[in-house]
This record gives C-alpha cells, sequence and structure tokens, in this order.
C-alpha cells in the first residue's frame, strides 16, 4: 500500500526537469520535498498527481501502475501555493464540488463539507464566494476541499508560502493533526528547513531535479547524505571549508588542526570539505580546543533576537546565527569560533564522509 | 470654433475669480451638451420624421410633429413585407451568435491552454479575415450557397458572417480566457470533473462577461451588415435593411415609413447595448486589460 515512483523523469523541451527519481512513500506517512525554489518540488508533485506524464519510468499505486491513468481516476487531492478555489462557486459549493462530481448522496455531502469547514474554522462563511474572504481563509478553503475528498494521497505545494506569519503558524499546527486523522499519503512541499523539521515524518531533498536524499527527517538533518544535502537542509545554508588529513590528525589551514576521534580516525588521508551549520558559528570561544578562524566582517543583519553575521573568510562566504543584538562594524576583523564537534567532514566530491559527532550522540 | 472655446474659457476663469453669486455655467457641462446634441440630432431626427405623415415631412420645417401619427409604425408592424423583415434579420442573427460563440469557446480554450505548431500564426491569421471587406466574399458566396441550393435561406447569412464573427469571437473569448489561472482546470481535474463538466460547470461561468461581450459583438456586426445579407437573399430570408434600402427605389419615397422603420432597426441593437453596457469597456479591450 503505497506511492511508488519508479525511474520517473521529465523532460520539458529537452531540458530536463526531473531526473530519474525512485520513490517510495507508505500509506499513512508525512514526506516531505525540501528544496529551493527551481529545485523541481512543484514537478515532481505534478507528477505523481498525474497532472504531468513522465518522460520515463512508471507511477505505481498499491502496485498498480497508474503511469497512463488520468489525474480524474487518480484519487488525489492538491493544494497549491496561490490560492485555487472556483471564484463563481460558494465556499459551501467549492468544497463540496469532489463529493458532488463523486455523485454521493445529499446528506453525506452536507455532513462531511460541514466537518471540514469546522476544522478549518470556515463556519460562519459557507455562503461567501472565495474572493470575499481574506487569503487565509482562502487557502483553509482549498485545504477543506482537497481534505473532504477523503483522497488517498494528498498534495500540498508550499501551501503556507503566501500567507502572513501567524496565519502560517497556525495552519502548520493544524496539518499534522489533518494529517493523523486522515491516514491518507501525506506530500508537502517546502523551501524552508524549519517547516521540514516541524512537521517530522520524511524529507526528501531536492537540488537541480535530483532527490539528494529520502528519509526520516531528523536523520536527514542529522546525517545529510551529501554536501549539497546539507547545504538545502539548513538556513541559512551550511558553511564550508576546505580541509585535509594527515595521519590522525586534521589540518584546518593556517596552522591549526583538530586531532582524528571517533569516526574521523578511521578516514584516508587526503583532502576533504569541511561543514558546519550557521548557529555553530560563535563570536566568543565556547571553550578551550575551538577551531579559531581570521574573518572579516561584511554584514549583520539583527532579527531582533538573533544576529545574521555574514563574514568572509579567505575568500569563503561564511553566515553565522548568533544569539542577541550585536552592534559589530563593517569591514572590521575579527576571530569566529567551531567546535570541531560541530563539523561535519564531506568527501571532495560531496559525499558524507563523517556526520558530526554531536548529531551521533543526539 | 478654436477661439469660441477660448472665449468661453476666458468666460468661465472670469466668472470664477469674480466668485460672484448667481447661475455659474460649467464649460465642460456645456461642451458635453453640445456634443452630445450633436451626436442625437440626426436620431431625434429620424424619430420626428417617424411620427409625422409624408405631406408635413416635404411641406414644411417642424422641429416636432404638428400633426402626431402612428400611422408608419402601423403599417410596419401590420404589412408582412415589413415585418418580415426583422423577423428575417433577428433569426440569422441570433443563428449566427449562437454559432460563432459556441464555435469560438473550444477555439479559444485551445488556444489560451495549449502550445501547438504554428499557433501564433494561425491566431493571427483568424485575425486577418476581418480585414477583407465583405465585398470581396459576396461573389464567392453567392455562387456557392446559389449551387448548393442555400440561397435565400438564413442559414446562409449566418454561415456566412461566420467568416468575420468567428474569429473576432475566438479573439475575444482567448483574452478573456487567459485570465483564468490553468491552475483552475488542473484543481478540477484533481476534483474529478471531467473536460466537458469542468467547462461547463466551472469555465463557462468564470468568463461569462466574456462570454456575453463576444455574443454582443457578434450580434451587432451580424446586424449592421448588409452587403452579405443582401446579396445571399431575395424573398425568403430578406433582412431588414435591404428592405429599407430597396423600397426607397421601388415605391418611390415613403419618408413616414422609411423612419419608422429605421427607429426599429435601432432597437434591438439599444437593447443589446443596454444589457452588456458594464462589461463593453473590458470588451473593446478584447479582454486584454
Amino acid at each position: 500500500m503505497a506511492l511508488v515512483l519508479d525511474n520517473v523523469s521529465k523532460v520539458v523541451d529537452g531540458r530536463t526537469h526531473i531526473h530519474p527519481t525512485t520513490l517510495t512513500l507508505e500509506k499513512g506517512t508525512m514526506n516531505v520535498l525540501l528544496g529551493p525554489t527551481l529545485a523541481g518540488k512543484t514537478s515532481l508533485m505534478r507528477l505523481m498527481a498525474g497532472l504531468d506524464k513522465p518522460a520515463t519510468g512508471r507511477i505505481l499505486w498499491h502496485g498498480e501502475d497508474v503511469t497512463d491513468r488520468r489525474v480524474q481516476d487518480r484519487n488525489v487531492a492538491m493544494v497549491y501555493q496561490q490560492f485555487v478555489n472556483y471564484p463563481t462557486l460558494s465556499v459551501r459549493e467549492n468544497i463540496a464540488s469532489p463529493l458532488k462530481v463523486a455523485g454521493r448522496p445529499k446528506g453525506e455531502i452536507e455532513e462531511a463539507v460541514h466537518k471540514a469547514a469546522a476544522l478549518m474554522k470556515l463556519d460562519g462563511m459557507l455562503d461567501r464566494k472565495p474572493l470575499e474572504l481574506s487569503g487565509g481563509q482562502q487557502q483553509r478553503c482549498a485545504l477543506a476541499r482537497a481534505l473532504v475528498k477523503d483522497a488517498g494521497l494528498v498534495l500540498l505545494d508550499e501551501p503556507l508560502a503566501n500567507l502572513d506569519y501567524k496565519l502560517r503558524e497556525e495552519l502548520r499546527a493544524e496539518i499534522p493533526r489533518i494529517f493523523e486523522e486522515s491516514g491518507a499519503i501525506f506530500v508537502y512541499a517546502t523551501t524552508e528547513p524549519e517547516e521540514a523539521l516541524l512537521l517530522g515524518g520524511s524529507t526528501a531533498t531536492l537540488w537541480e531535479g535530483r532527490v539528494t536524499q529520502f528519509g526520516p527527517t531528523p536523520e536527514v538533518y542529522r546525517r545529510p547524505a551529501d554536501a549539497v544535502t546539507a547545504r538545502v537542509f539548513s538556513d541559512p545554508p551550511m558553511n564550508f571549508l576546505k580541509i585535509a588529513k594527515a595521519g590522525d590528525r586534521l589540518l584546518f589551514g593556517e596552522g591549526q588542526s583538530v586531532p582524528a576521534l571517533g569516526t574521523l580516525a578511521g578516514l584516508r588521508d587526503g583532502r576533504y570539505l569541511a561543514g558546519f551549520r550557521p548557529n555553530h558559528l560563535e563570536l566568543e570561544p565556547p571553550h578551550a580546543g575551538c577551531l579559531t578562524f581570521p574573518a572579516i566582517l561584511s554584514e549583520t543583519e539583527i532579527t531582533g533576537s538573533e544576529t545574521y553575521v555574514h563574514i568572509d573568510h579567505g575568500g569563503e562566504r561564511w553566515v553565522g546565527l548568533v544569539h542577541g543584538v550585536r552592534s559589530l562594524r563593517h569591514g572590521s576583523s575579527m576571530n569566529v569560533y567551531v567546535d570541531p564537534a560541530h563539523v561535519y567532514v564531506f568527501a571532495e566530491d560531496g559525499a558524507l564522509a563523517a556526520p558530526a559527532s554531536y548529531a551521533l550522540a543526539a | 470654433m478654436a477661439q469660441a472655446a477660448l472665449v468661453q474659457a476666458q468666460g468661465a476663469t472670469l466668472a470664477r475669480t469674480k466668485a460672484a453669486a448667481g447661475p455659474r455655467v460649467k464649460t465642460s457641462a456645456v461642451i458635453m451638451t453640445l456634443y452630445l446634441v450633436f451626436l442625437l440630432l440626426p436620431i431625434y431626427w429620424l424619430l420626428n420624421m417617424s411620427l409625422k405623415d409624408n405631406s408635413e415631412i416635404l411641406s414644411s420645417f417642424s422641429l416636432w410633429p404638428q400633426d402626431l401619427t402612428f400611422d408608419n409604425y402601423r403599417t410596419i408592424l401590420t404589412d408582412a413585407s415589413w415585418y418580415m423583415g426583422y423577423v428575417n434579420s433577428m433569426i440569422y442573427v441570433v443563428l449566427n451568435t449562437v454559432i460563432s460563440v459556441s464555435v469560438a469557446l473550444p477555439a479559444a480554450y485551445a488556444f489560451s491552454r495549449y502550445r501547438f505548431l504554428g499557433d501564433k500564426h494561425l491566431f493571427f491569421w483568424l485575425l486577418t479575415n476581418r480585414m477583407a471587406p465583405p465585398a470581396v466574399f459576396a461573389l464567392p458566396f453567392f455562387q456557392l450557397y446559389s449551387s448548393v441550393g442555400l440561397f435565400d435561406t438564413h442559414i446562409a447569412v449566418a454561415l456566412a458572417h461566420c467568416l468575420f464573427n468567428v474569429p473576432l469571437a475566438v479573439w475575444i473569448l482567448e483574452g478573456f480566457m487567459r485570465g483564468v489561472p490553468k491552475e483552475i482546470d488542473e484543481t478540477a481535474y484533481i476534483d474529478g470533473y471531467s473536460f466537458p463538466r469542468f467547462f461547463v460547470r466551472i469555465f463557462m461561468p468564470l468568463i461569462a462577461s466574456g462570454i456575453g461581450v463576444a455574443a454582443f459583438f457578434c450580434f451587432m456586426f451580424s446586424w449592421v451588415e448588409l452587403l452579405l445579407s443582401r446579396t445571399l437573399t431575395s424573398v425568403d430570408a430578406k433582412p431588414i435593411a435591404a428592405t429599407m434600402t430597396r423600397t426607397v427605389s421601388a415605391s418611390g419615397l415613403d419618408w413616414g415609413v422609411l423612419a419608422a422603420a429605421g427607429i426599429l432597426t435601432i432597437v434591438p441593437g439599444a437593447l443589446v447595448i443596454w444589457f452588456v453596457r458594464n462589461y463593453i469597456a473590458k470588451g473593446f479591450a478584447l479582454g486584454r486589460v
């Protein structure tokens, strides 16, 4: 009982939008597609929905090949980033429309509409037209229509991206609850790593039309399979630095080295790529034995309780996320500190060589 | 003219600077009134004539009927050779409007939703059909319809007018359809709508104003077109415009009846305009606002 994408690819006008992809989404799971804009999240969803035909490969639904089946017969529901409703129908008719088309009895439709409307807090506005509602209400109407159908596959394509902060928080909390009740396969596309972590379930990270990793969300976060996945699953993106291993030590340039401990001990000598997340960059040494990097401050962004510090270290642009409001002078030289326990080590081709030791402990 | 306007404008400025009490004439209102009088004068004169008898029309100059009569209208509404002209016109105009819009709807949908080989050229070519004068097509249509036995039928005129009206309707409807996001189509398919059901239940109500505007333009062009409708008919499907112009040559000059016929010819157009007045501006922009 699952949705299986078997070697599915998508090519438009000679350009590959989705490279051959194999994914298995189990029944009753929440799956997050995480990737930046143009990574192929929507393309992949359209393939799952059956709105687009794959160039190669098959799509299996409960073991049955549905690649050539019409969208109408697929038993899917989808919510777009834009608020898509039928403008000429009332909210009630909008929510009822999938059931009406399916020819369900009137009483049943009425009941289902009221349940979905109550869940989405649309009770008082069933007789209004969608365009008379606020953006958040419009999107809740679209969500209600997707839910009422009781589809086996529910596709949510950045459903909260166009909403304001507070509404987003509210709906984001509701979606896992709705998902628990439905027992369907949920697929949720987002550009925000934070959203993926909040939703839990499994995450597939996408980069330039490729699924770089698919697994339980915390697992993907803690042990990214390669540098690209680590970059995608970090906001702001992960910072990178070229390093080398010689003997039992990791060389971080400028005469700095730390002992290669734990999983790092088994690495062969050679060049590597080190990566650490912005929140692990420190402006004061947290304890002795930290890596110290000289850097030049290029910019700070203060969000209120936190400060984004953009720095330049020997040509590499790094971003740090530090607590509190820091007033630092642009262009000034400074030292930044990184705990070696927070450093991921990737091979030169990007594959993960050793995860950060803190992630293993967690 | 320009001088007069200038003097008027100066007068208005003077009045303003004085800020005196008493009736102030707004320049813009005066100009607007003059313009409206200028526009409506021929129509008023037509109405005026239609309510007089021939002797009064020819003998004296009067701004309104001295001897009000409805005989002219009675003639038209009782004489079959007159009122059948209206009936014939209405039949082929409605036929044409229905055919044009129902053919243009799927065509416009295809142009707005799909890309296919030569779609842009085809779209432009459709428009060029409107650029040729109807006289060009009068001869081939006459010969073609005569040879297949369609001459002097309503459907013949309706089909001939499609040549101009289908491209126009496609052009208008495509503009309106392009304003509807494709996601609505897809959402409907996901919800389980079949294409015909989606098109009729969801899509057509969305572009209802576009359909109204397209129908209006088809109606108007077909209603005022004279050359093809006169060429393709003789007795059974003779349009009112032909009846009017032929009467001039046949039975001398029955001024009053002709004027009444003219008034009655304006009425349907005015009625249709009244119903679609709110959408007309968008329609003239062909939906591309």
